[in-house]
């Protein structure tokens, strides 16, 4: 790690604390100029928002335009990520705080790639962009500060198989811990379907089968920032009834919600080994032959 | 008509000609600076309407929220096509969406908004610069105004 930790005591009681950096402890770096070996990165649902203003010297990087590849439906491969990074500033030691729209959906999403590729240090910023402006922070809509360009990121190959479920992960693991962070409406299966209106179309409503129902929200403070610990605890702990030794896999419907709550098991709960599904339910929801199930119950492994 | 012909593309509506023009000069980083002139240009609802917002429709292909409501002046194809929107600042990309449909087609008799091919949404050169999954927001739109505008004027 570049950049020590933030010793905030709010978030020392998480699993991983050094994963998570508060508001004040990024503006007083930044006050102060203390930003060698470090990047903050904005990732956010809305492309536009970064260009109405943004934390000052961020970069940003975008899930749909910079972190997949449209050809292989896939993420971009080590030489793009390493294109990527070398164009935002980051080398493989940089210190990357990721900051985005929507209680930090996208950032989680974004941060999780980054693990795909290993990337040692990166780190949210606890309730993104909503608590920054809140707080009245410092915005801008000027370059200045901006880190400029660096060479020679390697080009990592990247490891999916401990983070990341795909379809066959999923149908070998019914029964296993589950977690669908969709609304309970998309849950159900109730809401996919509107006829005569164009969408994007998912074919079938409900959800994977034994997926227990916890939607992303449930581990956002109103403020955006993650819910303290017993909080959090009591939800996938207690409630749940989830070991933290126990693999599980989290899904949505793109796999950018579910990667908020992977955040929250893997780095806040420390669960040792949590998957995200990010063919979600728009893989799974058109896939031939795919059990599903509907209603607001989990329901049965299928025969097979 | 020849929009029907799959081989030869219609030419832009005339109130999207310009602006795709406007889109296609630039390159990806100014481009995206025109959306967002256009989001901070989006009319603001009429008082009847911002007072009244079940009024409007919501545009679920839009990830962000968006609502929209028309209204026709006079009946039939030659009546006037009015269309108001509702998207919330932290919303820009839809806002601007939003405000390149006030553009091209407030004011427009209804019958030039129902010919509106579905397709111009994908000729502003938008699609590489926002992602092709974020501008189905915008057909989401075009469809709800063209299915409003031609119940509201009895066609």
């Amino acid at each position: 790690m570049t950049i020590a930790a933030d010793p905030s005591p709010s978030l020392q009681d998480y699993a991983h604390p050094e994963k998570l950096v508060t508001t004040q402890w990024l503006a007083d770096r930044l006050a102060a100029g203390e930003t060698e070996g470090l990047v903050v990165v904005e990732s956010d649902e809305d492309v536009l928002l970064y260009e109405t203003g943004h934390i000052p010297g961020a970069v940003k990087i975008d899930w749909h335009l910079d972190l997949n590849d449209p050809v292989t439906r896939d993420y971009v491969d080590g030489e793009g990520f390493a294109k990527l990074m070398d164009a935002s500033g980051i080398t493989r030691e940089t210190t990357v705080v990721l900051y985005g729209d929507k209680s930090n959906w996208w950032a989680a999403y974004a941060l999780w790639v980054f693990e795909l590729f290993g990337h040692p240090d990166v780190r949210l910023l606890d309730g993104g962009r909503a608590a920054w402006e809140a707080e009245g922070r410092e915005m801008t809509t000027s370059d200045e500060g901006r880190p400029a360009p660096t060479s020679g990121y390697p080009a990592i190959t990247r490891e999916d198989a401990p983070l990341r479920a795909f379809r066959e992960d999923v149908l070998d693991f019914l029964g296993g811990p589950l977690i669908d962070v969709r609304s309970p409406q998309e849950y159900s299966g109730e809401r996919t379907h509107m006829p005569d209106y164009p969408q994007e179309g998912t074919v079938r409503g409900g959800h994977i089968p034994t997926a227990r129902s916890v939607p992303w929200a449930r581990a956002a403070a109103d403020d955006g920032r993650f819910k303290p610990r017993t909080e959090l605890e009591s939800i996938y702990r207690e409630e749940l009834g989830f070991d933290t030794a126990t693999p599980t896999i989290v899904y949505c419907r793109i796999g950018e919600r579910s990667a908020h709550t992977w955040f929250v098991l893997t780095h806040l709960l420390g669960f040792e080994s949590v998957r995200n599904y990010d063919g979600s339910w728009t893989e799974w929801g058109n896939g031939v032959r795919l059990p599903i199930a509907q209603g607001a119950e989990p329901g049965e492994v299928p025969a097979r | 008509m020849s929009a029907a012909d799959p081989m030869t593309p219609a030419a832009l509506p005339e109130g999207f000609a310009g602006i795709a023009e406007d889109f296609l000069a630039l390159g990806g980083r100014d481009r995206l600076q025109l959306l967002l002139e256009f989001s901070q240009g989006l009319p603001e609802l009429p008082e009847r309407y911002a007072e009244h917002p079940e009024l409007l429709e919501p545009v679920p292909e839009c990830q962000s929220p968006i609502f929209l409501v028309t209204e026709v002046e006079g009946q039939g194809r030659e009546a006037t096509a009015r269309l108001f929107f509702s998207a919330p600042p932290e919303a820009p990309t839809t806002r601007g969406f939003a405000s390149i449909l006030a553009e091209a087609l407030d004011g427009r008799s209804v019958g030039e908004v129902l010919e509106t091919p579905d397709t111009v949404t994908g000729e502003l050169g938008l699609a590489e610069v926002v992602s092709p999954l974020r501008l189905n927001g915008m057909s989401g739109m075009l469809a709800r105004i063209k299915r409003q505008l031609a119940e509201k004027a009895g066609l």
